[in-house]
């Protein structure tokens, strides 16, 4: 097990292979597609320092107030692949070294990973309480009142955040050979017939 | 009617719905770690839901963030008024988004705008049958987005999967629905299918078959033997949980047919991922009669 501190080095993210499960520490951003085309259509500047090498979350929390703090109730991850006609641009304009989500994303977010060397990590679907209890801190948050609560970006303080890389910063995707994999099963298995 | 009684017992069932899964998912999760081997990724993935569970309960707090769109099926005697018990659906759920059971989880669609605690077309969704019985039955089933966006339906004849009209064909389609799932869809998940009716009536009795427990029997013999045959190939594909590869790729799959008319021949697939939450109760006489699954 790898236990890495956010923001990460881009030094670090080539040493990440797929398959490698990591803890992680450090500020984490949520970000969902609303998220997303906000950064590429606005570019906003104030974002850059905070994503420079830093790792967004694609996440809509449960979130609750108790007097003047935010407590996150519920925190896990949302399906990837809605974030992926952004994403490679995202890499690219904000430095970003790394992405946790569900499902994987697609080629054009692979080949950004390798192109400006970063990487996807993968954290279990549905974990909203375990994933929840890693959080210590609600740092910020940013476009609350624009975008609502669950696609707002909440600046997370995590600790022991558990997660498997699934895409590395090499060209390689768990996804896309489980995918192969389980279609050639599938081909035999429609040969084959089975009623 | 006791509207508080009312009131207070659906903001009870949301509760349970959204943070206690029922036993028979439980068990069949329990089941398909049984079937991985020790300290595989697909075994560690089992034990930290099962583990995410067990938080949710005793928090009450929701198992997944994502407490997707409510869909309620209300049974009830000719004297209840529907728009009674449309109204405190609507109060349960306002209350459930500041009690934290529910995300505020809806949005206007052209503005993008989240609505907060307030409801509106199509969310919640509720399902009204009269019946001769006098009590009122309600089933709750919190339908998570990911899952739900990979719900499929074919039309047969399709080329793409090389279906023809008949059961072989039905089988070949829900094996590429659950291939084309994976990853997108929480798994280990269960299916729901329904062969036949109209676009609409077809994709609504595949989400109905998910009210059914787990560990029922198929009716009909030969929907039966289809749901056996595709839990074992389904099982066979390697996915496992999270699509990290394993066993366990569905916990269950449920199959009904509604009649057709000759030009149309849908298969359609729900899919509903392994926080399969589903919970209910009967109600009589202001009080609740007994809890559902």
């Amino acid at each position: 097990m790898v236990i890495l501190n956010s923001p990460i080095s881009k030094k670090d993210v080539v040493k990440l292979k797929t398959g490698d499960t990591v803890h992680l520490n450090g500020i984490i951003v949520t970000a969902r597609d609303v998220a997303h085309k906000y950064l590429i259509e606005n570019r906003p500047k104030e974002y850059k320092r905070l994503l420079k090498n830093g790792v967004l979350y694609h996440c809509g929390p449960v979130v609750d107030r108790v007097g003047k703090k935010w407590i996150i109730a519920a925190a896990g991850p949302t399906t990837s692949i809605r974030q992926e006609p952004y994403t490679a641009e995202v890499i690219k304009e904000y430095g970003v070294s790394g992405i946790i989500g569900k499902g994987g994303m697609g080629d054009r977010t692979l080949n950004a990973l390798k192109k400006y060397k970063a990487v996807y990590f993968h954290a279990i679907g549905g974990l909203a309480q375990v994933l929840a209890e890693c959080v210590v801190d609600v740092k910020d948050v940013f476009m609350l009142k624009e975008f609502g609560s669950p696609e707002a970006m909440w600046i997370l303080d995590v600790r022991d955040f558990p997660v498997t890389v699934t895409m590395d910063s090499h060209g390689n995707s768990l996804h896309k050979t489980m995918y192969e994999r389980s279609g050639a099963i599938l081909n035999s298995l429609i040969t084959k017939g089975g009623l | 009617m006791n509207s508080k009684n009312l009131l207070n017992t659906f903001v009870e069932l949301i509760r349970r719905t959204s943070s206690d899964l029922p036993v028979d998912v439980v068990s069949a999760i329990e089941k398909g770690l049984l079937t991985e081997k020790r300290d595989s990724i697909a075994h560690k993935t089992l034990q930290m839901i099962l583990k995410n569970i067990d938080i949710a309960r005793e928090k009450s707090l929701p198992m997944c963030q994502d407490t997707g769109t409510p869909v309620f099926y209300v049974n009830y005697p000719a004297k209840v008024s529907q728009i009674d018990i449309k109204k405190k659906i609507n109060q349960a759920i306002k209350e459930s988004v500041y009690k934290l059971y529910l995300r505020p989880n809806i949005v206007d669609t052209l503005t993008g705008k989240n609505l907060g605690d307030r409801t509106g077309p199509g969310y919640p969704v509720i399902n009204f049958e009269e019946w001769k019985k006098d009590y009122i039955k309600v089933i709750l089933m919190l339908k998570g987005g990911g899952c739900e966006n990979v719900g499929t339906q074919y039309a047969l004849p399709d080329s793409r999967v090389n279906a023809v009209r008949d059961l072989e064909g039905v089988r070949r389609c829900i094996l590429d629905a659950v291939h084309k799932a994976q990853g997108r869809g929480c798994s280990p998940g269960i299916l729901g299918v329904c062969i036949g009716g109209d676009r609409v009536s077809s994709y609504e009795e595949s989400k109905r078959q998910l009210l059914r427990s787990l560990d029922d029997r198929n009716k009909n013999p030969v929907l039966g033997k289809l749901e056996q045959s595709i839990m074992r190939d389904a099982n066979k594909l390697g996915i496992g949980p999270m699509g990290f590869g394993g066993r366990t790729t569905l916990l269950g799959v449920k199959i009904g047919s509604l009649c057709r008319i000759p030009p149309s021949y849908f298969v359609s697939v729900t899919y509903m991922c392994w926080a399969y939450r589903r919970r209910g109760f009967e109600y009589e006489n202001e009080k609740v009669k007994r809890w559902l699954y």
